[in-house]
């Protein structure tokens, strides 16, 4: 895109990320999953998020283990994405409640997310999410997480 | 104060990253302030600051409400936390979480914390939280 062109709100990134799954423009635009190196991948025909491994995630020097904030971070940051790309709302969804369960601690590297929608409705939607490191059937944290989803 | 405050310096770099500063403490209770910043934006159309920066806003609190209810510095690990947000922030202006360890056993620390924007009685968030000591 030219720089002469006026940047496309949210909503209208949204509709054009979701055609041309150029996630990385979606999660650019928002400031905080750029600060967190939060980002949307679609790996053998699945959605999934990374967090790319910095220092600044680390919340235990001594073992070293991730912040359990960081994991939080990305669970919610996931099923927002989720939300937002596969289903019609256009608008961030606002989170009115989560729940996360840490598992294993976070080692320093790369941790990945998996959101499922277990229920959506008009005005709600229940997501589940997982997050693991290395082997995906031992998942570090998991969360629920209920959204209020503004009208388009 | 000072010796907890180290943990919002560089042996806890995440709470560094998104500077987080220890307020005041009590026997079993902390306080945490997180500044507005932009780059904690989760919402560029209203400016709201993104849940997980509260997340972590708030295990900090509560981890740390849990290390002066033992009285000294033990590995500490979340086992579970649970939030509820109870009105939108308003943006521009900083996070104060109150947490407190009501309740600790040998093991596991019971903690329960409110996000509030200056006026106490108006919370932003309430939360709770279970964390146990690690073998040391």
């Amino acid at each position: 895109m030219s720089d002469t062109q006026p940047s496309p709100t949210l909503a209208e990134l949204v509709l054009q990320v979701r055609k041309t799954r150029e996630y990385s423009r979606l999660t650019d635009a928002i400031p905080y999953a750029r600060f967190m190196g939060i980002g949307v991948e679609h790996l053998a025909g699945e959605m999934l998020c990374r967090m790319t491994y910095t220092p600044k995630l680390i919340g235990n020097s001594f073992l070293p283990a991730l912040h359990g904030g960081t994991l939080g971070a990305l669970l919610e940051c996931s099923a927002i994405f989720e939300l937002l790309l596969q289903t019609e709302t256009q608008r961030v969804p606002k989170v009115i409640s989560l729940t996360v369960d840490f598992l294993r601690s976070g080692k320093a590297q790369d941790t990945f997310a998996k959101a499922f929608i277990t229920r959506q409705g008009r005005r709600v939607a229940n997501v589940r999410v997982e997050a693991w490191q290395d082997d995906r059937t031992r998942p570090i944290a998991s969360a629920n997480a209920l959204f209020l989803l503004s009208e388009p | 104060m000072e010796r907890c405050s180290l943990f919002y310096t560089d042996i806890v770099p995440h709470n560094h990253a998104l500077g987080l500063k220890l307020l005041d403490i009590g026997p079993a209770e902390a306080v945490v302030e997180l500044p507005y910043a932009d780059f904690l934006v989760g919402n560029p159309e209203t400016g709201v600051i993104a849940g997980g920066a509260v997340t972590t806003l708030i295990d900090a609190a509560c981890g740390s409400a849990v290390i002066l209810r033992f009285g000294r510095f033990l590995p500490l690990v979340t086992l579970d936390l649970r939030i509820d947000y109870l009105r939108p922030a308003r943006p521009g202006i900083s996070l104060t979480a109150v947490a407190e360890c009501y309740r600790a056993t040998r093991q596991v620390a019971f903690v329960r914390a409110l996000v509030h924007q200056g006026d106490k009685s108006n919370p932003v968030a309430s939360a709770q939280g279970t964390f146990m000591r690690l073998e040391e």
